[in-house]
This record gives C-alpha cells, sequence and structure tokens, in this order.
C-alpha cells in the first residue's frame, strides 16, 4: 500500500503505550514492540527516572508522541512554555509525527484537564486549525489530531463532528490519529452510526490509529481505556483500514491495565486486519468503572 | 481570538470546574445564584436518555475525581494525617481556590503547602503535623522531578575558597520541620508492604496502625534534605549548622558567607567546627550535591 503524504508510517505496524507498571518487564524481557507510544507530557520534566527510562527506551524502540494539554482548539493562544518543551523533547525521542485532540481544555489559564468537546461551528474550525498551523510550524514535525469521546453537544454547532472534523484538517493541512473507539463511543452518546462517521474521514489524512476499551453506563458510554476492545470497535478498525491501507496503529490500556503480555496479545488482534482483513471475534465486556481516560495522563 | 468561541469555552469551563454537592452531583445553582439546569440548557443539549444537566454533570464529576485523584496520589501522608473526611474538604477548597494553573497534572500541588499555611483552620487541631506532611510531599514530587547537573569533581571541590559561589544540585530540597514527619511517611509505606495482603481486616489494621502513629506523633524540630540517587528519592536529616550553611549556598551566598551565617549562633569550638565542615563537604562530594555555578550567557544545549 503506498504511503500517502500523512500516512507515511506503514510499516510502524501495531504498538502499545509505554506504560509505569511495564517498565520492569520491558528492561528484563525486552520483547519485540514494533513502536511505543508516550504521553508527552508525562516527560516534560527536567530530570529523574521519567526521562532515564525514556532514554533506555529509545535506545531499543521506536517512540511516537501523543499529547494530552495541547488543547488544540482552545480561542485562545496556545501555550508557548508548553510547545517549547515539547519540542525539546520531540528532539529527544525522535517521534516522526506528534498527536493530540482535538479539543480544548483551558480558558484564562486555568486547566480542566480533560478533553472538552469543541462545538462544531466553522468559526471554531477556524481557530483550532490556525492552532494547528502554529504548533506545527514551531514543531516542525506532522501533527495529527485525534477525534475525542464526547458525552455533551452544543446547541451552536453548525455541522457534524466528521464534517468539523474534514473542515479542520483541510483548513490546517495536519494529520489524523483516528480513534475508532471513540467514534464508537460518541456515536452510541450521541445516536450515529459510526460508519457514517467513518466513511466520510478522508483516508488520505489518518495517519494513526487508536484502538481501545471502554466502560458502559446505563444512560451512556465513558471511554475509560481499562478494558480489551469489544467486538463493534474492531469492525470499525477492520474498516478504518479497508479504506485507509495498513496504518500505525496503537492500544490504549491506561487503568486496571493488565500485564505486559495480555495488553499486547490484545494489541496484535489488530495484526488480523492490519494486513489480512479478517473478521474479528472479540468478546464484548461491559463495566462500569471511574473515570474516562485521559490516555495515560500520570500512569 | 474569537469571542464567541471563547465565551462559551468560559461558560463551560465554569460549570465543569465548579464544586460538586457533597452526594457529587451538579449543584442546583451556581455561583451567581442562577439555576445551573437553565444555564446548561442555554449551551448544552438534551438527549433522549439525559438533560442538558446531566451531560454536564458527566463533565463536572469527572473533573474533580480526576484531579481528587490526583492530590490522593500526592499527599497520602496529608490524607493519613487528616483522616479521609478533613482530607476531602481540604482539597474541595484548595482545588476550588487554586484551580490548575500547568498544563501538566504534576503541579497540582504546587501552592498547596503556602495555601495551607493561609487557611490553618481547615487542618486544625493537626494544623502544624499536615503542613510539614505536605511541605515533605511536595519535596518529594519536586525532588523526583528536578533536573540532575554534573557535580563538582573531588579536585574541583579541593580547589574552592571563601569567594567561591557554588550551586546546590537543583534535587536537593531543604526543609525546616517542626514534627519528624519523615519518619511518619515511611513508616506508612512500611505498613503498607506490611500488609500488601489485601483483605479487609489487612486494611483496616493498617489504617488502624497509620491512625495510631499519627496520633503518637510528637513536635520534634528537624532538619531535612529531601534529594535523589539513583532515581530514588531520599530523606536525610541535617544539623542544624549544615542546614543554614546549604540554604545559604541555595541563595547564592559565597562559601565564606555561608560559612559564617552555619556557625554565627554555634558554640562548637574552633577545633570541631573545622571537623564538622570537613565531614559535611565530604557527604556532599559523595551525594554530588554542589555543582558550579552556571556561567552567564551560555545556555544549556541539548
Ligand atoms: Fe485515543
Amino acid at each position: 500500500m503506498p504511503a500517502n503524504r500523512f500516512n507515511g508510517f506503514t510499516d510502524y505496524g501495531v504498538g502499545i503505550g509505554l506504560r509505569v507498571p511495564h517498565y520492569q518487564h520491558i528492561f528484563d524481557k525486552k520483547p519485540v514492540v514494533d513502536w511505543f507510544e508516550i504521553i508527552s507530557e508525562n516527560y516534560l520534566v527536567d530530570g529523574g527516572r521519567p526521562l532515564h527510562v525514556l532514554d533506555q527506551i529509545l535506545e531499543r524502540y521506536r517512540v511516537v508522541q501523543h499529547g494530552v494539554a495541547l488543547y488544540l482548539g482552545s480561542a485562545q493562544p496556545l501555550n508557548r512554555e508548553h510547545l517549547r518543551k515539547l519540542k525539546q523533547l520531540v528532539r529527544r525521542t525522535g517521534t516522526r509525527w506528534l498527536s493530540d485532540h482535538l479539543c480544548w481544555g483551558s480558558v484564562d489559564g486555568r486547566y480542566t484537564h480533560d478533553l472538552l468537546p469543541m462545538p462544531y461551528t466553522l468559526e471554531a474550525a477556524r481557530i483550532t486549525a490556525q492552532n494547528i498551523r502554529q504548533a506545527q510550524d514551531f514543531l516542525e514535525i506532522p501533527i495529527a489530531v485525534e477525534n475525542v469521546s464526547s458525552y455533551a453537544e452544543y446547541h451552536v454547532s453548525e455541522m457534524t463532528e466528521w464534517e468539523f472534523l474534514n473542515e479542520v484538517v483541510e483548513r490546517a493541512d495536519c494529520g489524523i490519529l483516528l480513534d475508532v473507539n471513540n467514534i464508537y463511543v460518541s456515536s452510541r452518546n450521541h445516536s450515529f452510526d459510526p460508519f457514517d462517521y467513518l466513511n466520510s474521514v478522508p483516508a488520505e489524512r489518518v495517519a494513526q490509529i487508536h484502538i481501545a476499551g471502554h466502560s458502559k453506563f446505563e444512560k451512556y458510554i465513558l471511554d475509560t481505556h481499562d478494558h480489551p476492545v469489544i467486538d463493534p470497535v474492531w469492525k470499525l478498525y477492520a474498516r478504518a483500514i479497508a479504506r485507509c491501507g495498513p496504518t500505525a496503529t496503537l492500544l490504549e490500556w491506561d487503568d486496571n491495565i493488565p500485564s505486559f503480555e495480555e495488553v499486547h496479545r490484545e494489541a496484535l488482534k489488530a495484526n488480523r486486519y492490519l494486513y489480512a482483513g479478517q473478521t474479528a471475534s472479540a468478546t464484548p465486556q461491559l463495566h462500569a468503572t471511574k473515570q474516562p481516560a485521559l490516555a495515560g495522563a500520570r500512569r | 481570538m474569537s469571542t464567541n468561541l471563547l465565551d462559551l469555552q468560559r461558560r463551560m469551563a465554569s460549570a465543569v470546574m465548579q464544586p460538586l454537592t457533597r452526594s457529587l452531583t451538579t449543584r442546583r445553582l451556581g455561583d451567581d445564584g442562577q439555576s445551573n439546569t437553565r444555564a446548561a440548557e442555554q449551551f448544552l443539549k438534551p438527549n433522549s436518555r439525559l438533560t442538558a444537566l446531566e451531560r454536564l454533570q458527566i463533565y463536572n464529576q469527572q473533573y474533580w475525581y480526576r484531579l481528587f485523584g490526583c492530590m490522593e496520589e500526592d499527599f497520602p501522608g496529608v490524607q493519613a494525617v487528616l483522616g479521609r473526611a478533613a482530607f476531602e474538604r481540604l482539597m474541595r477548597a484548595y482545588l476550588e481556590a487554586c484551580p490548575s494553573a500547568s498544563y501538566s497534572l504534576h503541579n497540582l500541588g504546587a501552592r498547596l503547602p503556602e495555601w495551607m499555611r493561609t487557611h490553618p483552620k481547615l487542618t486544625a487541631p493537626r494544623t502544624r503535623l499536615a503542613l510539614d506532611m505536605a511541605r515533605l510531599e511536595w519535596a518529594h514530587i519536586e525532588a523526583f522531578n528536578a533536573a540532575e547537573l554534573p557535580a563538582f569533581t573531588p579536585q574541583a571541590m579541593a580547589a574552592l575558597h571563601a569567594d567561591t559561589r557554588v550551586r546546590v544540585q537543583p534535587h536537593v530540597r531543604l526543609l525546616q520541620l517542626a514534627y519528624p514527619v519523615d519518619e511518619l511517611l515511611l513508616h506508612m509505606g512500611n505498613d503498607a508492604d506490611d500488609h500488601c495482603a489485601t483483605s479487609n481486616s489487612a486494611a483496616a489494621a493498617r489504617k488502624s496502625h497509620s491512625v495510631r502513629r499519627v496520633a503518637n506523633q510528637r513536635p520534634q524540630r528537624i532538619h531535612l534534605a529531601v534529594h535523589r540517587q539513583q532515581f530514588q528519592v531520599y530523606y536525610k536529616r541535617l544539623v542544624a549548622e549544615e542546614f543554614v550553611l546549604l540554604t545559604a549556598l541555595h541563595h547564592g551566598e559565597s562559601l565564606g558567607a555561608a560559612l559564617e551565617a552555619a556557625f554565627a549562633k554555634s558554640r562548637l569550638s574552633e577545633p570541631r567546627r573545622a571537623a564538622q565542615v570537613q565531614a559535611v563537604f565530604q557527604t556532599w562530594m559523595k551525594l554530588g550535591w554542589l555543582c558550579p555555578q552556571e556561567k552567564k550567557n551560555s545556555r544549556s544545549k541539548r
């Protein structure tokens, strides 16, 4: 499958998130892993164990940076200090692209540390695209924006989420980190057909895909990253691969983290679809637990 | 910058960050005394299962669960000193007064010690003990993530003279405390290890252990360095002179001035002072605590 301008990472295969409980296993067993995704913000420190561990990982593995706090959809300018530190980290990791969410989460210097949903308006698309361009220019690597799970919608929205995504990425000329679990979660929370969403994603811009598990409550679904991937999400993944071709894929597991082997085994199920396009047989798991994942923030 | 988007984000953020009720639901009235239901309806859509307010509540609750969870993780000692209920009250008040001003959750507790100092009622009657514990726990977090600079070599150390200004390793934090909270925190860690079988009775035993330890705490003035070795944080008790000396060096005093400050009130004889100075410098060298001062106008490169 020929790589497009954003999906230049077809050879990355299947990665998993680098998480503290797995450090020892990784150093002791040196497992074969295609790549690790790190939460950038966990490594924006001046020294100590996090950076030491990261350097050891970098000796052996490819690392891709994923952020949780750039808040590209913020009405106010991006935090320059944050960008400066990210750039230092980009130099350290050699990440080929960097992702963060299509959301906002801070205003007037106060941070919610949440991935708050955007109003789907042209004005918001224009501002978000401008922020993404600025970040991309400053960091000097491609940025991929990730669709988030959401639990609320605004009256002012003028379009669907997928129309908004298209609008933003075209204006910003950036990539997409397509989270198929987030599409599923939002489709259930907002009653739309996830395939409508998936089918209108500009496939040529998808740089990376996230898969994950979630928690189901009585009246809504929470994106908790604490379960295996459920069958309907694998089906969405299969469709995404059919549309985008082989794409760097990552399993997110951020809470109730099982053993490294278990997480890796779950992630490698993606290989069935990534190259062969077979049907999944994962069992749906329905649990109700606590917080939505912030993609491994502080874990 | 857009006024519409900004306005919406301001309204949503203040709704999300407003305090929860005691039963952890969104309050009926907002800070302005207006109905939260009506406020939520103004900018959020309901769906067939949830009202606008219920959808807002998901974010409102997660905001507090997430922040509270971080503080619980960062300040287990303060929680042990105050007990669960008082700790929750303190955290609600602190996070309301000092919402996060950083892109990183690591900095969430940065203002807690100072804030506790100015709000003693919230930690009464264990105000000083709780404050000392908060200072220790925050110093621990800082020491864990701080930079480590190349330390003086023995040769460079031998060449130091009275006018030299040195730099104390950034991960060294100096604390003067009224309670020996270092011991308390270490014991709490050990108690947790002793009872790793997490049966209910073990958890209860662990809790009563901690409660007893807290109740038995007696004031004792100590000087402490919180520092890092091999990526692990350690607590080291210092003698008073050593503490003053290090603090003065940390504040940029010359070696001569720092020594003068350290022994200004000391009753030690000259020879014993000299011996003490030699001993502490030897220890600091082993620990790599002293580094050359940064040269002006030379920025570190990576
Ligand atoms: Fe994701």
